[in-house]
């Protein structure tokens, strides 16, 4: 596999390794459990109640953006994060998203940009994971963000203006 | 971003899907989109790295078996009896199967049933340094699989796997290689996904790597199961990858990164 479609696509989940082998004598590491997925209520495609009532972080969103194994938006989005080279073009800008979306319509482009627009290359970032085909058996029954990540990165967009 | 994306866009919510189809009339090789300098390397058969694969297929085309017997006592030294038009044209029916079969499947069918030889597995570097030799005899030929009469719905059931949505990241083939080529998705631009060159030679894994294994690598990046070499449904989907290139020139083995 290619290492730049590898980074570029891939979640790679390096804590997993350490886990894996435990001290005898000592409790099983915890199994890492997908979280209860969060209801929500789309009107006029926007998504106004925050997941579970979550309060987002914008710093940590734009570490969420950032990371190859989390939302990954620099694969397809020009965005102001000039620290990082090689922002995709598959999408629009982001630069000003703020300003086009209130909270609410980003948030339904982030849980699923699909319910707007049928043919979106874009990934549902939180998509009800019994409705997803095939997916590899690492990722099964989870969303690719959690509640809060989605948060997270909605609340880094509202800053875009 | 492209014109595509924006019209998209600016056709609001909602409706929207036949945008794709209308910008994506011209078929061009992944070739197009290569540096340079990879190109130099893929012409010049000196520099090419995939022609080390092809020289171990060589060499397995002219081994006898116990009996004496080879692939060349029937096809020729170098091969050259087969057909390069034939060849150009897999996955072709099957006589005895009436089913699509793909080149690497008839390689190894051949190995096993004319010289008892039944070690070759699917994808394996045996069976693609074989294909790869049996499919240069075609390079320069145009790719021309069947996709009317009795194939109509093997074409069809290929098609629908390209365009079927999968895995975590909830993508289908389509969407990237028919409605975003040209486009970066980080700093590597997107091609239509053909499938002229294979097997071919991928600098990024140092290996030779067949169409199948291909599929493998992008169903991966988007968390989706692939299916197994050599299944049902990974032969109609390189009947339709391979027909979605129809026209465009057999470059095995290619160099891709
Ligand atoms: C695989 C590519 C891809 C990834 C990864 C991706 N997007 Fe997108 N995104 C797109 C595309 C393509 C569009 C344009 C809509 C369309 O035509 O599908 C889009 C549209 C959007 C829009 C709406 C833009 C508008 O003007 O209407 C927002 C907001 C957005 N993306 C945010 C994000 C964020 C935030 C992330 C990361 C958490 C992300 N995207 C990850 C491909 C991607
Ligand atoms: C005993 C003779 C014989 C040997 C040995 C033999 N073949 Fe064949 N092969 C044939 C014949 C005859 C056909 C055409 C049969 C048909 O039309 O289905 C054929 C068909 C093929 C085809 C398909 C061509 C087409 O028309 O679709 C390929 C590719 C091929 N052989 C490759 C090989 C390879 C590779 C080997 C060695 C592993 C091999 N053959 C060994 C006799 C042989
Ligand atoms: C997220 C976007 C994406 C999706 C979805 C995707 N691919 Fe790819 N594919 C790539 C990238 C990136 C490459 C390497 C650059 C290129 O040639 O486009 C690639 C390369 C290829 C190639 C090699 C092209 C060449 O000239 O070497 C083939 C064949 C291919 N993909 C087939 C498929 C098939 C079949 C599917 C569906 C199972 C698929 N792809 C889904 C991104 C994608």
């Amino acid at each position: 596999m290619s290492k730049v479609l590898l980074g570029v696509m891939c979640a790679c989940l390096p804590l997993f390794a350490a886990a894996a082998d435990s001290i005898p004598g000592t409790p099983a590491p915890k199994v890492d459990q997908p979280e209860a997925y969060q209801p929500w209520k789309a009107v006029a495609y926007a998504i106004q109640e925050p997941l579970g009532g979550l309060k987002g972080n914008a710093a940590n969103g734009r570490k969420i953006a950032i990371d190859r194994s989390k939302g990954n938006c620099l694969a397809c989005h020009v965005m102001p994060i000039q620290e990082e080279e090689f922002h995709g073009e598959l999408g629009p800008a982001l630069g000003k998203i703020g300003k086009k979306y209130n909270e609410g319509k980003l948030r339904m482009r982030i849980v699923n940009i699909q319910e707007v627009l049928a043919d979106s290359l874009m990934p549902p970032f939180y998509m009800k994971p019994d409705k997803l085909n095939r997916v590899v058996e690492k990722y099964q029954g989870r969303t690719v963000l959690t509640a809060q990540e989605v948060e997270d990165v909605v609340a880094y967009l509202t800053t875009l203006k | 971003m492209k014109l595509k994306t924006a019209l998209a866009l600016g056709a609001g919510f909602g409706a929207l899907c036949t945008y794709a189809d209308a910008f994506s009339a011209e078929v061009y090789s992944g070739y197009t989109l290569l540096r340079q300098e990879t190109k130099d390397m893929q012409d010049d058969d000196f520099m090419n790295p995939g022609m080390g694969a092809l020289a171990r297929g060589a060499a397995m085309f002219t081994t006898p078996n116990a009996k004496g017997v080879s692939c060349a006592s029937c096809h020729g030294a170098d091969g050259k009896k087969l057909s390069a038009k034939r060849i150009a044209q897999y996955p072709v029916l099957d006589a005895k199967s009436k089913r699509p079969i793909t080149l690497q499947q008839r390689v190894i069918n051949e190995s096993s049933e004319r010289l008892g030889i039944s070690t070759l597995k699917y994808e394996s570097d045996d069976a693609l340094s074989l294909e790869a030799f049996v499919r240069n005899i075609a390079r320069g030929q145009e790719v021309n699989v069947q996709t009317d009469g009795a194939m109509t719905p093997f074409y069809e059931a290929g098609k629908k796997l390209y365009e079927t949505r999968s895995g975590q990241l909830n993508m289908a083939c389509s969407l990237c290689h028919d409605n975003h080529p040209g486009e970066k998705l980080r700093a590597q631009v997107l091609s239509q996904g053909q499938t002229n060159g294979f097997p071919l030679y991928r600098l990024a894994t140092g290996k030779l790597t067949g169409t199948q294994t291909r599929f493998n690598q992008c169903f991966d990046a988007f968390r989706a199961k692939p299916y197994p070499f050599g299944s049902e449904e990974y032969t109609l989907l390189e009947l339709y990858a391979n027909a979605h290139g129809n026209g465009l020139k057999i470059e095995t083995p290619a160099v891709r990164f």
